[in-house]
């Protein structure tokens, strides 16, 4: 039976009143994580905007056991848990990496690489809100071309994003998977689905993040469902090398495979104050380009 | 009282005795990655756990930062866990040590002592090790390879309780690449020595906790009302932890004695110092080239006596006062340099005499860097010039003296 919002797991281990801040895309992504995990998972998080949430010593706002880790470790980390929990014949348990960009893509690439490599058996899910929130705002592997931050603060970013999903990719894993925090259910899916398989799994959601993109708390989902709409972000899963668009990408392939254009999406945030006509161009090719590829690749359409 | 048991003798290098020494204390998860000179131990651990002679499971990861990471999360469900490294590796481990002590994990490190670059070299010194010091993690240094084997089984017994890590550090190539007799003990009477591994906290979703969460400055009162530490308290423990190991320590080597028959009932290790007037001081194997340096001197009608530092974290400060209360002169050899000031060992040795009665002359002296020879001859030699130095006014010098070519 597929997720809706009504016949979706009641149960809630994340609970009210965490420390992040007001129209925070990560804390629904996390919930919704941990619904599909049933709580029977072992969470290890590094330096992030999920350690703000996680709470302060002695109060947690999180219902599930988590071990707090430095920045650069994380894949290392769900290692250890990984092989603890296998050295002491205990089941039924999933190891769950919860990172973000910054630490996926820049400090923690290396310990993340390395874990898969060894095919280590644990869910690592890099929520992407695009910089070093949890610091401010400075610029990172993930930060979009032309976006302004507290490391590139007068020109934007010159650099495109890293693509960390196709990286993963690459090295073989059994299942890769993007989502966005605007879909929840589709993330909801895919985390299950993830559940039951054995290896690495790697999970890349979107996580539109106000204080630093600049928008107004009340239009996360909104900016979230744009960036699917304009195929900057395209939700689709590779699971044995399978290639599926899945919830809204799917949909929309499904209607002609249209996208709204990218223009409006940058205009609309104050990150994106410096960007250039020539920029936003380059940009919908760069879009057009990959979306192409996506329905090329696609097996379900 | 030794008892009475059959040697099982068996001549092993120092890296075939701690791969030895981490099997028997059936360590259930190993992460280590290679580096000159430790390679030999990791590899032999990795073709126990391949020939299914220890169930364990070992992760070849990709550097030591993560290696430590594995130890610590493996360490938190529940785990016995073994990392080795040397150098470099253990440089790079550095942020990872901190959260091992600061998370209060019993993890055991196989430390296996090289110098450090720039430039290059792979032979031995004690910089890496010296460099950790203010880690939170216990130190033991090794003179031979018996004591490594020894130590690293002590060294789970004593972690365990005191929940503190502990690095077992032994010269590289002096003793890991260097074979010598080591009586290697029984499976049946290490599993006596060492109860299997309980652990403060576990992470289980039957029970979930939240490990080393954001932790302010001042207590804070948690949802009960109850008062928790806050940070500077968990430092404390640490801190008072490491101070109290000491006993666990000695008591640790005072058991292992009862069922080995060899004694480490002691912090460090002392020969001829009952009637010496002076003190040669030094840590690792060159404690053993210091004893020869003093049979040479003894020769000579001068009383040197020896002693060599075992435990250097927790620094035994009242018990090295006692051993030097007779001393005159105190000659410290240090194979590290804590750049523009002194050797480490010195400054602990001056440190622990503060305030005492005790006001011998201290002479340091840096010797045998990046595998630099150390012969008895060069200590002899040295010795005497420290005692020739007494005439000079100045009773302790700032800086130490070198042994080499300039």
């Amino acid at each position: 039976m597929k997720a809706n919002a009504v016949n979706l797991i009641e149960q809630e281990w994340i609970l009210p009143g965490n420390r992040t801040c007001p129209g925070c895309a990560l804390s629904l992504a996390y919930r919704h994580t941990l619904k599909a995990l049933e709580g029977q998972c072992i969470v290890t998080v590094p330096a992030s905007c999920a350690t703000v949430l996680h709470g302060m010593y002695p109060i947690t706002a999180v219902n599930v056991p988590c071990v707090n880790t430095p920045f650069a470790s994380t894949g290392a980390s769900a290692t250890g848990l990984v092989a603890g929990l296998k050295a002491l014949g205990k089941k039924g348990i999933t190891v769950l990496a919860f990172a973000g960009d910054g630490g996926t893509h820049d400090i923690g690439i290396q310990s993340l690489s390395g874990a898969a490599e060894r095919q280590m058996d644990f869910i690592y899910i890099c929520y992407d809100n695009e910089g070093y929130m949890n610091t401010g705002n400075q610029r990172s592997g993930s930060t979009p071309l032309g976006a302004v931050s507290g490391t590139t603060p007068i020109l934007g970013k010159q650099q495109y994003q890293k693509d960390i999903t196709a990286i993963m990719e690459a090295h073989g894993i059994p299942y890769v998977a993007t989502c966005s925090a605007s879909y929840p259910l589709d993330l909801y899916e895919k985390v299950k689905k993830a559940r039951t398989i054995e290896g690495t799994r790697f999970l890349h959601v979107h996580t539109p993040c106000p204080p630093g993109w600049l928008f107004p708390f009340s239009d996360t989902i909104k900016f979230g469902e744009m960036a699917v709409e304009t195929g900057l972000v395209v939700l689709y899963e590779i699971e044995n090398g399978i290639f599926r668009l899945t919830s809204h990408s799917e949909s929309m392939a499904l209607r002609g495979g249209n996208l709204q254009p990218v223009r409006e999406y940058f205009i609309s945030q104050g990150r994106f104050k410096t960007i250039t006509e020539e920029q936003i161009d380059e940009l919908q090719d760069w879009v057009n380009a990959r979306w192409k590829h996506c329905l090329h690749r696609a097996t379900n359409l | 009282m030794a008892i009475q048991r059959k040697a099982n003798v068996h001549i092993l290098d120092g890296n075939q005795a701690a791969a030895i020494a981490a099997m028997m204390s059936r360590v259930q998860v190993i992460a280590a990655y290679p580096i000159t000179p430790q390679t030999p131990l990791t590899e032999q651990l990795s073709r126990y756990v391949e020939q299914g002679e220890l169930q364990a499971e070992y992760v070849a990861v990709e550097s030591e930062h993560s290696a430590m990471a594995v130890c610590t999360s493996a360490s938190l469900v529940g785990a016995r866990t073994f990392t080795a490294t040397s150098s470099h590796g253990l440089a790079y481990m550095h942020e990872m040590l901190h959260w091992a002590a600061g998370a209060r994990l019993p993890i055991v490190l196989a430390c296996v002592n090289r110098a450090i670059g720039a430039p290059w070299n792979v032979l031995n010194d004690q910089q890496d090790s010296i460099s950790q010091r203010d880690t939170g993690w216990i130190q033991i240094y090794c003179r031979n390879n018996q004591e490594i084997m020894d130590t690293i089984i002590q060294a789970y017994r004593i972690a365990e309780q005191v929940f503190v890590p502990v690095m077992v550090c032994y010269d590289g190539y002096i003793l890991s690449h260097t074979e010598m007799p080591v009586d290697v003990p029984i499976q049946e009477e290490v599993d006596r020595y060492l109860p299997s591994y309980q652990p403060h906290t576990v992470l289980d979703p039957a029970n979930p906790k939240n490990y080393n969460l954001v932790t302010l400055a001042n207590p804070r009162v948690g949802v009960d009302g109850k008062l928790c530490h806050g940070y500077m308290e968990l430092r404390y423990l640490l801190q008072e932890a490491l101070q109290n190991s000491k006993e666990v320590i000695v008591k640790s080597g005072k058991e292992f004695n009862q069922l080995f028959g060899r004694d480490y009932a002691n912090v460090f290790w002392e020969d001829r110092n009952e009637d010496a007037e002076i003190t040669i001081v030094a840590m690792g194997s060159l404690a053993m080239e210091a004893i020869v340096a003093a049979d040479m001197l003894r020769e000579q009608g001068i009383k040197v006596g020896v002693l060599g530092l075992r435990v250097f974290r927790p620094f035994p400060k009242s018990e090295v006062v006692q051993a030097l209360r007779k001393s005159k002169l105190i000659v410290v050899f240090d194979k590290n340099i804590s750049y523009g000031s002194e050797g480490a060992t010195c400054s602990e040795i001056k440190s622990a005499l503060y305030g005492t009665y005790i006001n011998a002359a201290i002479r340091n002296f840096i010797v045998g860097l990046g595998g630099r020879d150390i012969k008895a001859r060069e200590l002899v030699e040295a010795t005497k010039k420290a005692i020739a130095s007494l005439k000079e006014t100045v009773v302790n010098p700032d800086y130490p003296e070198w042994i080499c070519e300039i």
